[in-house]
């Protein structure tokens, strides 16, 4: 089933120093249960693409459609913002209350959710990202992996078709992006939950099913991870990057070690030179 | 130029129920002209030690002296160290707010009492130090890119002339070609201009490229000081406080634990390469 259907989509900024132009004309359809990662330089349009996904953002020109809902028909707005949750950047921007049942429980809380039912939705959600224990701890102990992890907790007490995460683990240090990372991986596996997750780190992106690589407003290229990361030279003059191992192993294949293709991970480096001797 | 931090211990609400120690009796030296890359998880301590540097936090214990100035020194004024500790906070394009790229650079130098003759000079010098066309001068600082915003932040510091520039995660939130400009911004500054660096990060990509001298903090402490070839080698204890080493040495590490006869460290993909085209060609491998 697709969730989401954007077609010629293009949006403008106004400024003061003239109109910008965010989105050129992309065009993207994302299956349920799809792993999508977008990467793509500072202002290539990534996280203005992302705030078209739940109407935060209207096109200028072109279609938005999230589970047949257009973007653009007012009365779909509250059921296209519970159907696509979003996570963002800074961890200490998303919690509101003092308490993170409290927090988790103000999403479903303000969709109208009966209170039997929303007790048992934010302990499921909680649940889901590994954080029951912590139910009636204060928010501002925690750390900056576990806030984004309530984060994700308070979208899933929506019961979203689709999760949305815009530079959520910029902020974070390698235990809390992996942790993070981890949570998104097992709820779009087992909870067969739509991800999109916008990054900068190439490591991550490698993990997705699919890589939309965009520039400038557009789509430049898409394809499975290691399709893209194929492309090292299209990647740099982006002002992208490949992942270490990829570029390792393009290294020893240049230096005569016959390496296989289509290496993206460290794992999948050593296992390839141990298959050599 | 140096800076001594002498069993400088920092507690957060003393006396109340939030009570923390953050800092544990740190004993650190750092050099005029040193390139310091400081790692540690979140809540090691790290903010806490680079804040008493020029003064923001005075440490509840021990003693912090940089330049000469100690910051619990009775009557001690603090306004020479603001001056020569440049602070950048981590997103400091947050903390734009001018109406032009100018005038948020100079906000910091005419605070400082320096002459508005001056000032103009000081600005395009920081301009071109973080590499930024002076045409942006007049343009609003909060219609540029992200990379862009981040380093007319950088150059609000610069301009006050620090002889210590303190980054706190400079890189995070960039793409791959801003993080690198940024650092090689750095490298050129710490090189050029001689003054002393420290650099504040999770990447351990940013400081295996970039630094002379490791700090590894944890719960407060310092657990580990020294060039970054011989802190990684301590893979486990690093990975047993939430750190990782660069993904070079990690590949060399596994290749390690399947019996290659590899070095324990590469900082690079260019070492790492070498290492293994060696033990490839150790292990019968041809051309």
């Amino acid at each position: 089933m697709r969730v989401i259907e954007i077609t010629g989509l293009k949006h403008t900024y106004k400024g003061h120093e003239g109109d910008t132009v965010a989105l050129a004309g992309v065009d993207l359809s994302i299956e349920a249960g799809e792993f999508v990662a977008i990467i793509g330089r500072n202002g290539s349009g990534k996280s203005t693409l992302a705030k078209h996904i739940n109407a935060i953002l209207l096109p200028t020109e072109g279609r938005v459609v999230v589970m047949s809902m257009d973007t653009q028909d007012p009365k779909q707005l509250w059921r296209i913002r519970q159907a696509v949750g979003m996570v963002f950047q800074n961890p200490d921007n998303q919690i509101v209350a003092t308490v993170i049942d409290e927090d988790v429980a103000f999403g479903p809380e303000n969709l109208g959710v009966p209170t039997a039912e929303i007790a048992a939705r934010v302990d499921a959600a909680l649940r889901q990202v590994d954080m029951l224990p912590y139910r009636r701890h204060a928010p501002h102990l925690l750390s900056g992996g576990q806030k984004q992890r309530v984060a994700i907790a308070g979208v899933l007490a929506m019961q979203p078709k689709l999760l949305v995460l815009d530079e959520a683990t910029a902020m974070l240090d390698p235990v809390g992006r992996a942790e993070v990372i981890d949570t998104i991986l097992t709820l779009n596996r087992t909870a067969d939950l739509t991800a999109v997750l916008i990054t900068h780190h190439m490591d991550e992106a490698v993990l997705a099913h699919r890589v939309i690589v965009m520039d400038e407003g557009r789509i430049v290229t898409s394809g499975t991870p290691a399709q893209v990361f194929s492309q090292p030279e299209l990647l740099e003059s982006l002002g992208l990057d490949v992942p270490v191992a990829a570029k390792l192993a393009k290294e020893l294949l240049r230096s005569g070690l016959p390496m296989p293709e289509g290496i993206l991970t460290a794992t999948q480096l050593v296992k390839a030179l141990c298959l050599l001797t | 130029m140096s800076i001594d931090v002498k069993n400088a211990s920092y507690t957060y609400s003393p006396d109340t129920p939030f009570e923390r120690q953050a800092l544990r009796s740190v004993n650190l030296s750092i050099g005029g002209g040193e390139l310091v890359g400081i790692i540690g998880q979140t809540g090691s301590g790290k903010s806490t030690l680079v804040q008493m540097l020029n003064g923001l936090l005075k440490p509840t214990a021990g003693t912090v002296t940089v330049c000469g100035i100690t910051t619990t020194a009775k009557g001690v004024k603090l306004r020479p160290l603001r001056q020569a500790v440049g602070l950048v906070f981590q997103f400091a394009e947050h903390q734009l707010f001018a109406e032009t790229v100018a005038q948020d650079i100079a906000f910091g130098p005419l605070n400082l009492g320096v002459a508005p003759s001056e000032i103009a000079a000081r600005v395009d010098d920081a301009l071109l130090n973080v590499g930024l066309p002076l045409e942006i001068k007049e343009r609003s600082p909060f219609e540029l890119s992200g990379g862009q915003m981040r380093r007319v932040a950088i150059a609000g510091v610069l301009a006050m002339r620090p002889q210590v520039l303190i980054l706190d995660e400079p890189t995070a939130g960039l793409d791959p070609k801003g993080r690198d400009e940024i650092l090689a911004r750095i490298r050129t500054l710490h090189r050029e201009r001689g003054i002393t660096v420290i650099l504040v990060t999770h990447s351990m990509e940013d400081v295996a490229r970039l630094v002379n001298r490791l700090v590894v903090m944890h719960e407060g402490g310092i657990l580990h000081d020294g060039p970054p070839s011989e802190v990684f080698c301590q893979w486990e204890s690093l990975s047993r406080i939430g750190l990782g080493v660069p993904q070079a040495t990690d590949v060399l590490r596994r290749l390690r634990l399947e019996g290659w006869n590899v070095p324990a460290v590469a900082l690079t993909v260019a070492e790492a390469r070498q290492a293994i085209v060696a033990a490839w060609r150790e292990r019968g491998g041809q051309d």
